[in-house]
């Protein structure tokens, strides 16, 4: 894999997604040693530079930076915008201007991260974009499913909520038919992505409004990933209450019973933070089939790989 | 001394040839004219005269903006498109909606002197869409100002926009409206709603968003027995919408822009805010829709809305960049390179839609969207229909570089423009006063 920028899922072609999941792979095997180390990054300046709040994918960024000796540096540049302070663009040439390796990036607007890679000299990736991509994020749960269900060829997989401001619904749907897995995607109208008829007609998924229908119809998925539901979206029209969306799209308790009824081996994910009661119940996200905590130790595993894909593996092999 | 230029043996609006002797700025011989001592020619052999080009909607940004252009560049873009008038926006800093303000404009644009700059007054004070601004006084002020809109922003609220249409049309106003139901469509949309919006997360524009305000205009221009005017139509719904109400003798006219007869939404999946433009850039399907409007006469003129921008506006994440780019300089050449060269459309039609239609629809039918004929103003554009050109965004007269045409290739060019007789601009470059 030769390639300088992790900017979207469509980036990858299925031997580079194979390959960093393979890499990941290892890389777990690091994480349960008592000294985490590896000297793979020595030298090297990763910069997270994060526009937007986020504990999970900076901390495993951090970590994973950590762990193969970069150095690491967290930017938190929250309510930086156009209207008020430095524009994105002098911000992000200040710290590369400093000749660092990479950025790290999450910001509100999607598309920043694409702007800021024909900006800098620095790799560039992704943590996510507006409501665009998060593919480390898809990398992370595409690894957590391998790891439960076995290879994604044919596996069925559904994904569930607000599709409309999911970056995480955008990039998994990229790399896991990458990945040779066929999609199901559910959502209320209202929460569906415009154009997604058209959309779904050229890339091949299927698209509903019937949530159980999907889950316990005639082609049970392997999987289902939950999405988080922003309560805002209440106010923006989406959907009338907590209660109905809980009752007509959330993974409630009977919900969970008739699915892990239908197919004994399913996993739940969940890329968090959870609104229990909302879309997830106690009953689902805590069970035998959640694969939600899993998801967050592959975090740090799966951006060690990547790391080591854009930054190392032109010079150094693979020392674990 | 009497100022006399021979235009020599340019085709008039695409037909018979024949040379034009001017005369202190009016047309005095059409035809086979023998060059007198001390005539000055311009060489017209391959050029088609058209009447000089009037932009129903064109941003100037002075005052305020003068970072990103002045009445002066403005006037020499224009100018270097074969415009001879534009309607300078209202949304300025301060907006233009006194007679004071329109008056400025006004006389910003004749100290340049190459175009008539024509003030559009705002429909409400200060854009804010509540009360209306002082749009009699800006009527019977020097600037005469028949034109009102509170462009970029729509007035939404249906009882100003019934109040300021039936105030208008006392002295034959017209109210042109941006048409956007901000409830529908609000500031952060930013990109066509459809599949390219969907698969890019980028907040959509949606298409309805646009038709339900000209729906609920055309009923109220209607009601009102007034003119209104649909400002910069982007979508087959505004058009079927337009063509009904022409059909019922509505009092209606439309405008196109260059950007949505050519280019289309999927030009933003780079993320490049030199796209970003409101309303947005539709599918190519859109695109189709609009020329054969054009064609058919339902959408009656094209306007550039050039709207420029420094750099500093457009250098932001996709989301926060300016809204705008600019058309003056390659309007004629995209008009006629997708219209006139593929047949769809007559030269005629050209000067029609260009020139004609919109001096009519602003009220500038005296001095502009003449025929080329014995006593009429000599005010021109000479054109080469076959020079293909590929735009520089270095070469423009705009002190802005948010220029979508850039490295884009067209068939017609402006070889010169004449205002009142003077040459305002020479393949592209601005002729000055004097020289």
């Amino acid at each position: 894999m030769t390639r300088r920028h992790l900017l979207s899922a469509a980036d990858l072609t299925r031997a580079d997604a194979e390959e960093i999941l393979t890499t990941a792979a290892s890389m777990h095997d690091i994480q349960h040693r008592e000294v985490k180390k590896l000297p793979t990054l020595r030298g090297r300046t990763v910069i997270n530079l994060f526009f937007e709040d986020s504990t999970r994918t900076r901390t495993s960024f951090e970590l994973a930076g950590k762990w193969m000796s970069a150095d690491t540096i967290n930017i938190s540049a929250k309510g930086s915008s156009a209207s008020k302070g430095e524009s994105l663009r002098d911000t992000v040439l200040t710290v590369d201007a400093m000749s660092v390796d990479a950025f790290i990036i999450r910001h509100s607007a999607s598309g920043a991260c694409h702007q800021v890679a024909g900006w800098v000299d620095a790799s560039v990736i992704n943590a996510g974009d507006g409501t665009h991509e998060h593919p480390t994020q898809a990398l992370l749960d595409a690894y957590t499913m391998q790891q439960r269900i076995g290879s994604l060829e044919g596996r069925h997989i559904a994904i569930v909520g607000d599709l409309t401001h999911s970056r995480v619904f955008r990039s998994n749907l990229i790399l896991l038919r990458t990945l040779g897995a066929r999609l199901t995607v559910v959502a209320p109208p209202t929460l569906l992505p415009s154009g997604i008829g058209a959309w779904s007609a050229r890339d091949g998924f299927t698209v509903s409004s019937d949530l159980d229908a999907v889950l316990t119809g005639d082609d049970v998925p392997d999987a289902v990933m939950m999405l988080r539901v922003q309560k805002e979206r209440m106010s923006g029209g989406y959907f009338p209450t907590a209660r109905e969306y809980a009752v007509g799209y959330g993974m409630t308790a009977s919900r969970y019973r008739a699915l892990s009824a239908a197919n004994p081996d399913v996993a739940i994910l969940h890329p968090g933070p959870m609104n229990r009661g909302l879309e997830i119940s106690p009953e689902a996200a805590d069970s035998p089939h959640s694969v939600i905590l899993d998801q967050v130790s592959a975090g740090v595993a799966v951006r060690m790989a990547v790391l080591y894909h854009l930054l190392a593996a032109d010079t150094t092999e693979v020392a674990v | 001394m009497t100022a006399r230029l021979l235009v020599r043996g340019a085709s008039i609006l695409g037909g018979d040839r024949a040379d034009l002797l001017v005369e202190d700025g009016v047309v005095t011989q059409v035809g086979s004219v023998s060059s007198g001592d001390g005539v000055e020619a311009l060489d017209a052999d391959g050029l088609v005269a058209l009447p000089g080009f009037v932009d129903l909607h064109t941003h100037l940004r002075e005052p305020g903006r003068e970072d990103a252009e002045t009445v002066a560049s403005g006037s020499a873009a224009a100018a270097a498109g074969g415009y001879a008038a534009v309607l300078a926006m209202a949304n300025t800093s301060p907006v233009t909606d006194t007679a004071e303000a329109a008056e400025r404009v006004l006389d910003l644009g004749r100290a340049c002197g190459l175009v008539d700059v024509q003030p559009v007054g705002a429909v409400s004070k200060g854009l804010a869409g509540e009360e209306l601004a002082e749009l009699g006084l800006m009527a019977r002020s020097r600037a005469s100002v028949r034109v009102f809109s509170d462009d970029g922003k729509c007035v939404q609220d249906a009882r100003l926009m019934r109040r300021a249409l039936e105030y208008v049309r006392a002295f034959g106003g017209v109210v042109s409206q941006h048409s956007q139901d901000t409830r529908l469509a609000d500031g952060n949309a930013c990109c066509h709603e459809g599949e390219i919006s969907g698969r890019y997360g980028l907040p959509g524009w949606p298409s309805v968003a646009e038709e339900v305000v000209v729906a609920r205009d055309v009923m109220l221009a209607r009601h009102t027995g007034s003119r209104v005017h649909v400002a910069h139509v982007s979508t087959p719904g505004a058009v079927e919408v337009i063509r009904w109400a022409k059909a019922q003798g509505i009092a209606v006219t439309a405008e196109v822009t260059p950007h949505h007869l050519a280019l289309t939404t999927d030009l933003v999946s780079g993320y490049d805010p030199v796209y970003k433009v409101n309303p947005p850039l539709r599918p190519e399907e859109f695109t189709l829709v609009l020329r054969e409007a054009l064609a058919d006469g339902t959408i009656d003129a094209v306007a550039t809305d050039h709207a420029p921008h420094a750099l500093n506006d457009k250098q932001h994440a996709f989301v926060d960049a300016a809204f705008g780019m600019l058309g003056l300089e390659t309007a004629f050449a995209v008009v006629h390179d997708l219209m006139v060269a593929t047949g769809q459309m007559s030269m005629e039609r050209l000067a029609e839609v260009m020139s004609v239609a919109p001096a009519r629809i602003a009220g500038l039918s005296e001095l502009h969207g003449r025929p080329i004929a014995v006593g009429e103003p000599a005010t021109f554009a000479l054109v080469d229909p076959s020079a293909r050109w590929t735009v520089d965004r270095e070469a423009s007269a705009s002190l802005s570089r948010n220029n979508p045409w850039h490295g884009r290739s067209y068939a017609g060019r402006v070889v010169a423009t004449l205002l009142r007789g003077r040459v305002t601009a020479r393949d592209g470059v601005v002729v000055s006063a004097g020289e």
